[in-house]
């Protein structure tokens, strides 16, 4: 203090002792600290609910591409059925039924299933070397449809029941139909999901933020009177809670795609059993843009981490002028 | 500009409390100095919550820098108080932040970068008589420290308007008389000081303005 004597010029000091520091940049001491904000609690429940956001988007898409697989799996294979009788009639309805179909545009091939291939379709039902000529077994001609053609079904269908009354088409519409609602109502239900899981994370930065604000009052008073603008605290914490958010996101994100990897790729690696098996759960490959979809959440999330934290500091600002 | 401040017929209360200030009615000239006094209790740091806008009064009339107080936005409350330099009775300082920090805050809310205003802070630290304490953070500080940080975070600014709200409260008589001269000077050179302070030899020192406050008004002597 021995220096007063010297006057400043308006609050600036003329040079006193010491040289003013080489403008390097020295790490600045965050504003609001972060210790001060419960960061390890947020990051978890961000964590969770962007896992559980993957999730569902993973497997919305993942049963939404299976459920089109399937679909157009089913329709490009229709069959003709025709009933037991006459041996010799029969044979002769089969022929004519393939050649019908064969002729009909739109189908490729049309295979009439002999008595063996009818048979080992059937053994598991009735078991091995049975003589199904002894049984009234309907025969079956299996009709395969070229890729994306519109085949008139309905025109395939009456002409089959004019010429031979015993011949029934099935073209598996109800199947597909059922398979249609049920990967609709699965992506719905997601989005569903997705909105909750959304909301409960919103809220959760709220109280986090509200917390964080009410802790730190003292220092938001402080920056008030030095002039600081609501925009400029709102960045001190919003700085804070994008980090949280990335952090959780991230976490979650990764966790979910790296569930969804396995799935995909253990089977490819021989680890579990073999990859036709229906009952693996192949079909919950979310395919590349389910994997998108989980980065995309995980931005979503960040960045609304972030934005809800700015709004709610600007609100909680407006009560403590 | 005539006024820095006016106030006219400004009361105020706290809650449902009875009225703390009654009928205050006085201005302040730019470049001017002035003492407001009064016992322990009187109401002089409500005055100052007052002339810094951290209080509305109840009733009455505040114009600062010729604006009408009730009529601004927190943005422009904001801008004002840039014009304004605070050292508060109990320091304010931010504990996690070290003094340099602390005495750079009023730059740093403005978006300053950090290298243009280092040469400036270090400066006036060293004026002050903190530059080998500037690493330091404020709880390891000394009361006359603290308080010398306060004051040179209220001038890092350059306010054309100093509320100092009992600055030497906390420090030896020897001290006391240098920031009474600090402060002196720093009027001197065109910034409004307005000190308040309950210590009668303090203000013996100097023969300026004095505002009292006394059962809830206030008496001018100029
Ligand atoms: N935030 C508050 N709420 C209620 N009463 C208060 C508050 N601040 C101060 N007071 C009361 O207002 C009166 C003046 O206080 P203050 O302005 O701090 O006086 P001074 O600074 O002159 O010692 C005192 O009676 C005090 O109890
Ligand atoms: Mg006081």
């Amino acid at each position: 203090m021995s220096t007063t004597d010297t006057a400043p010029a308006n609050g600036a000091p003329k040079a006193a002792e010491g040289a003013p520091r080489p403008p390097k940049a020295r790490p600045q001491t965050s504003i609001v600290p972060g210790a001060t904000i419960a960061g390890r609690a947020l990051v978890a429940v961000v964590a969770i609910m962007t896992f559980l956001a993957s999730l569902t988007i993973g497997a919305a898409l993942a049963v939404r591409s299976t459920a089109s697989h399937w679909r157009s799996d089913v329709t490009r294979e229709v069959t003709i059925q025709i009933r037991a009788g006459d041996r010799k009639l029969t044979d002769a309805q089969v022929q004519q039924a393939a050649e019908i179909a064969r002729t009909t545009p739109g189908v490729t091939d049309a295979h009439i299933l002999s008595t063996e291939e009818t048979g080992r379709l059937l053994e598991p039902w009735l078991g091995a070397g049975l003589d199904l000529g002894d049984l009234p077994v309907p025969r079956v001609v299996v009709v395969k449809i070229a890729p994306g053609a519109a085949v008139d079904f309905a025109k395939l269908r009456r002409t089959l029941s004019d010429r031979i009354p015993t011949a029934s088409l099935d073209d598996h519409r109800l199947w597909s139909r059922r398979l249609g609602a049920m990967a609709e109502g699965v992506v719905l239900t997601g989005v569903v999901l997705l909105v909750l899981v959304g909301l409960a994370t919103i809220l959760s930065v709220v109280f986090a933020t509200r917390a964080a604000v009410a802790t730190n009052r003292a220092v938001v008073e402080v920056l008030h009177f030095v002039g600081a603008r609501d925009g400029f605290i709102a960045a001190q914490f919003q700085r804070h809670f994008l980090k949280i958010g990335a952090q959780g996101g991230v976490i979650g994100g990764c966790a979910a795609a790296l569930l969804f990897g396995a799935i995909v790729g253990l089977p490819r690696f021989g680890l579990v059993g073999d990859p036709e098996d229906p009952t693996f759960l192949g079909w919950l490959n979310p395919g590349i843009w389910g994997f998108v979809g989980i980065a995309g959440a995980v931005l979503v999330v960040a960045l609304a981490t972030a934005l809800t934290s700015r709004i709610t500091v600007y609100r909680t600002l407006r009560t403590i002028q | 500009m005539e006024h820095l401040v006016r106030f006219e017929n400004v009361g105020l209360r706290y809650g449902m409390g009875s009225e703390v200030l009654k009928d205050v009615t006085f201005s302040i000239a730019p470049k001017s100095f002035q003492f407001l006094t009064g016992p322990s209790g009187a109401g002089k740091t409500t005055l100052m919550r007052l002339l810094f806008l951290s209080l509305r009064p109840t009733r009455g009339l505040i114009t600062l820098f010729g604006r009408d107080v009730s009529s601004l936005d927190p943005d422009e409350v904001a801008v004002l108080r840039r014009r304004i330099g605070i050292v508060f009775q109990d320091f304010r300082l931010l504990d996690h932040l070290t003094t340099y920090e602390n005495v750079a805050l009023p730059l740093r809310v403005l978006g300053k970068e950090e290298a243009s205003y280092r040469g400036e802070v270090t400066e006036l630290l060293h004026w002050v008589g903190l530059g080998d304490r500037m690493d330091v953070l404020p709880p390891v500080l000394s009361g006359g420290e603290k308080q010398r940080a306060a004051i040179a975070r209220a001038l890092i600014g350059r306010p054309e308007f100093l509320l100092a709200d009992e600055p030497t409260g906390n420090v030896d008589p020897t001290l006391a008389r240098r920031l009474l001269r600090l402060f002196i000077e720093l009027n001197r050179t065109g910034t409004s000081v307005l000190l308040a302070t309950h210590d009668i030899a303090l203000m013996d020192q100097y023969d300026a303005r004095r505002l009292v406050i006394a059962d809830g008004r206030l008496y001018v002597y100029d």
